[in-house]
């Protein structure tokens, strides 16, 4: 390996002299051959060859000379971020304490009831409009901030509200304080309302910093995601072992890992046992015994013994990278429920701008003296009352946890719009083999018919289908290598998809397949069909050999059901979804498992190409449709469903024709997909229906609508409260969704 | 009624239809991208239309000046996409439509708008 750059990060340097002691004892150091050292950065740029020294010594050489050195790691966008909303969060304490404070002492010295408790300096409109104006264009310059470029651009969001409502408020305040005799020429007492302006604008900026924070919440999946990834890897080579950064290691590399330790990156295991906890990865929670030839996970935890494996997927093709770029995605993604409201905010602001002038001159217009200060307080009210923000927030933050409360259990959804229609399943169509079943079928009955021995029986049919890649064609393989058969040569092969294999051995025609394989050779099975029967109604799949036009015998497979098939179908009967199987096999071995899983709808005998239809047919009756089955074989039966739910195979986690993909391989997830879609849904609909009937009740109100009813007008402080509030209770009432606990 | 009522009536009118022509009659700045553009993100987004290639790969370079932290992260959400701009630096977003058409893009909170026109 080369010299490598890196940097160590310096704590403890006062002077120049410091900065060459680190250099001079970094430089001595065996394998660095290039130290710089900077004071005001307090960082060290170390070029060194990691094969002769290590960060761990680099880091030990500084230390004994007085310092403490930290390996420096490169800023993520997620550290970024993270730095970024601290420093926010920071800004806005500060600047709600000191607008509350402020606020809080203008309100004390001007409100009717709290006023004759006051300092007189309190009551004095020049120390409020001192006090108002730190508030209004200090404590509240990010809202001017925000709104002159926005402007500029002709757009307006919810800072121009605010700036635009405490504006009115404060420069009317400043004008009555400086000017009261022009105030009272027209017969308006000169009071100011430098409470309203102060008070809002604290209150507002309250808000946005408890939002602030409930939004770090939705988004720390991805987080914690990221964190589960190992930092080095112990890299054997050579004979020797060095511990490289996780982005250093290659596919190819042999890695030790010993007991305690996070697998760093995916693999195959080659020497030595473990047991190996993916629960982080997978939501699997039993540890799964591994030894050589298994696969793992990069991110799980090695629980009990050291072993070595090599590196088969790394950087962004691991495991991890994979279910974190999906959940990525998904939470970029926008759901269809989201469209409404997306038509809603794009007007929004405007018209509440012209709502807000239409009030001014109706009050001004018809309201009772003063109207004037009728009217701006209400016009005030109404451009603070307005949140936008609450419906913009309502479906993505939803998503967000929805989402990543999914990837915690081992179930990855692809984008919003699989997780909306997930809500609306009302029939879940499995694919039989390798999903309610294991996948590896075993043979169970050879019989020799017409005097034929069953050796010969198997050695035929197991020569055969060595070419064929079907899961059957393995099971029939599996059981000739086990019973040492003398494989023979076959030739002109052929598979007939959903039929069976035919080919020729020593000049002679050999089929193997269904019934209607023999059906379409003119080879009459039906003298046998008492015993086929029996073995089909034990669920087993029965395939024939024909020798010359002639039957020479019959082998069953069975492909055992997994554990926990039985239990998935019950729960998702409890969601009241209906279940169907769909499978090639024959309809008696068919309806015996359908049976054994209390699953009635049974579609048996379907050719690969056909299910697709099938699951169309089904759709036709106009009921949403999922579809469950491996995502390879069954790709277009998922791709047409409305949402394919795929089983995981091993390492691969994006599967294009699946919405849903269960890396945990339980069944029982398909009713927790469902059921988490839908709680979601719930949560998005109950903040849709809280952000839109905030604004369409609440900005009437504020106009004054209830006024000449019940005398009723929105103080425009309370208004701000409970714009404060709404966006605060949209991204709490998401948030709940990660308390969610499933009935099973 | 009075003159100063008659005064308010006919501002408060002229006002709403200049509020309505200023802010929802505009027509955002149109611009062609040659294999990558940069999108200044500053009280929205300029160039805000976006004029992309059909199945070619265009780099979106977005740079946000606007500490205004409802812009803070943009959603290309036909693409998957939501990602954080940090202030002051450049963020590249690759995009790759297959097919013609509008693609929008937002803030987080759906308040500021743009979109990749694919043609």
């Amino acid at each position: 390996m080369g010299n490598i750059k890196k940097t160590l990060l310096i704590k403890g340097m006062h002077c120049a002299s410091c900065v060459r002691t680190i250099e001079q004892s970094l430089k001595e150091t065996e394998g660095v051959s290039e130290a710089n050292v900077n004071l005001t950065t307090e960082k060290a740029s170390v070029t060194f060859d990691p094969d002769k020294v290590s960060y761990e010594k680099l880091c030990s050489v500084v230390s004994n000379v007085g310092y403490k050195a930290m390996v420096e790691e490169e800023l993520t966008e997620e550290d970024l971020q993270k730095k970024e909303k601290e420093r926010e969060l920071k800004v806005l304490k500060y600047k709600v304490f000191v607008g509350l404070s402020l606020g809080l002492l203008i309100f004390w010295g001007s409100f009717p009831g709290f006023i004759e408790t006051s300092p007189l300096i309190l009551r004095n409109f020049y120390i409020q409009l001192v006090l108002a104006f730190i508030v209004q264009f200090f404590v509240g310059y990010d809202f001017y901030l925000a709104t002159i470029p926005a402007l500029k651009h002709r757009t307006a969001n919810m800072d121009t509200l605010v700036a635009l409502g405490t504006s009115v408020a404060f420069f009317y305040s400043a004008f009555v304080t400086v000017f009261p005799q022009v105030v009272e020429g027209i017969g308006i007492k000169p009071e100011p309302y430098f409470d309203v302006s102060t008070i809002i604008i604290a209150l507002i900026l309250l808000g946005r910093y408890l939002e602030a924070k409930a939004k770090l919440r939705t988004s720390e999946a991805i987080k914690k995601l990221i964190g589960l990834q190992a930092k080095t890897a112990r890299i054997v080579k050579d004979g020797r072992e060095v511990d490289v950064p996780i982005s250093e290691v290659l596919i190819g590399d042999i890695v030790r890992v010993r007991p305690g330790e996070k697998i760093p990156v995916d693999g195959v295991l080659l020497e030595g046992e473990s047991s190996i906890d993916e629960s982080m990865v997978t939501g699997e929670s039993i540890p799964i015994d591994k030894k050589a030839g298994h696969t793992v996970i990069g991110a799980t935890l090695n629980k009990s013994g050291t072993f070595l494996f090599k590196a088969s997927r790394v950087g962004k093709d691991t495991l991890l990278s994979q279910i974190i770029k999906m959940v990525e995605e998904a939470q970029g993604s926008k759901a269809p429920i989201q469209r409404f409201a997306d038509l809603v905010s794009s007007y929004f602001v405007p018209v509440v701008m012209i709502i807000a002038v239409l009030t001014f001159v109706i009050w001004y217009d018809f309201g009772p003296a003063p109207s004037f200060i009728f009217a701006l307080l209400n016009t005030v009210a109404v451009l603070i009352i307005a949140c936008p923000c609450a419906m913009g927030l309502a479906t993505p933050t939803a998503v967000m946890v929805g989402t990543a409360k999914g990837a915690e259990n081992g179930i990855l959804i692809k984008d919003a719009r699989s997780l909306e229609i997930a809500h609306k399943i009302r029939v879940v169509v499995f694919d039989k083999t390798g999903t309610l079943t294991k996948g590896k079928p075993e043979v169970t009955d050879v019989i020799g018919l017409n005097g034929i021995s069953e050796d010969k029986v198997l050695t035929l049919a197991s020569s055969l289908e060595k070419g064929s890649e079907h899961s059957l064609a393995e099971a029939i393989v599996n059981e000739g290598e086990k019973k040492n058969v003398a494989f023979q040569k076959i030739e002109k092969f052929k598979v007939t998809s959903g039929f069976g294999v035919e080919g020729e051995i020593l000049g002679q025609k050999v089929l193997l397949g269904n019934r209607r394989l023999m059906t379409n050779f003119g080879i009459n099975a039906k003298e046998y069909e008492e015993k086929v029967q029996k073995l089909e109604n034990e669920g087993k799949t029965v395939v024939f050999l024909a020798v010359d036009e002639a039957l020479y015998g019959i082998v069953a497979i069975s492909d055992r059901v997994k554990e926990s098939a039985s239990g998935a179908i019950q729960k998702l009967k409890k969601l009241g979804i209906k279940i169907y199987m769909i499978t090639g096999d024959n309809q008696r071995a068919a309806l015996a498992i359908g049976r054994s899983l209390g699953i009635e709808n049974v579609l048996s005998e379907v050719l690969p190409d056909q299910k697709e239809a099938e699951i169309k047919k089904i759709q036709s009756g106009g009921l949403t449709v999922a579809m469950v089955g491996d995502g390879i074989n069954d790709a277009p039966a998922l791709a047409s469903s409305d949402v394919g739910i795929a089983m995981s195979s091993g390492t691969d986690v994006a599967m294009e024709s699946a919405g849903i993909t269960l890396i945990n391989k339980d069944l029982a997830s398909v009713a927790l997909a469902i059921e988490l879609s839908r709680k979601t849904m719930r949560t998005i609909k109950m903040n849709l229906f809280w952000a839109f009937f905030y604004n369409v009740a609440l900005i009437p109100v504020a106009a004054g609508v209830l006024y000449p009813f019940f005398g009723l007008l929105l103080n425009p402080i309370f208004a701000s409260m409970a714009m404060a509030l709404s966006s605060v209770s949209v991204v709490s009432n998401s948030l709940l969704l990660k308390r969610v606990k499933f009935r099973y | 009624m009075s003159i100063d009522k008659i005064l308010v009536t006919i501002s408060g009118l002229g006002l709403s239809i200049f509020i309505y022509y200023f802010f929802l009659m505009r027509k955002g700045k149109e611009v062609k991208a040659v294999s990558s553009i940069d999108i200044t993100v500053e009280g929205g987004y300029n160039p805000e239309i976006i004029q992309v290639p059909v199945g070619k790969e265009t780099t979106l370079n977005f740079i946000r000046k606007d500490s205004n932290s409802c812009l803070e992260e943009v959603v290309l959400s036909d693409f998957g996409i939501r990602k954080f701009l940090p202030l002051d630096k450049k963020v590249e977003i690759k995009v790759n439509p297959q097919k013609a058409g509008e693609y929008p893009f937002s803030c987080g909170m759906n308040m500021f708008h743009g979109k990749v026109v694919a043609s």
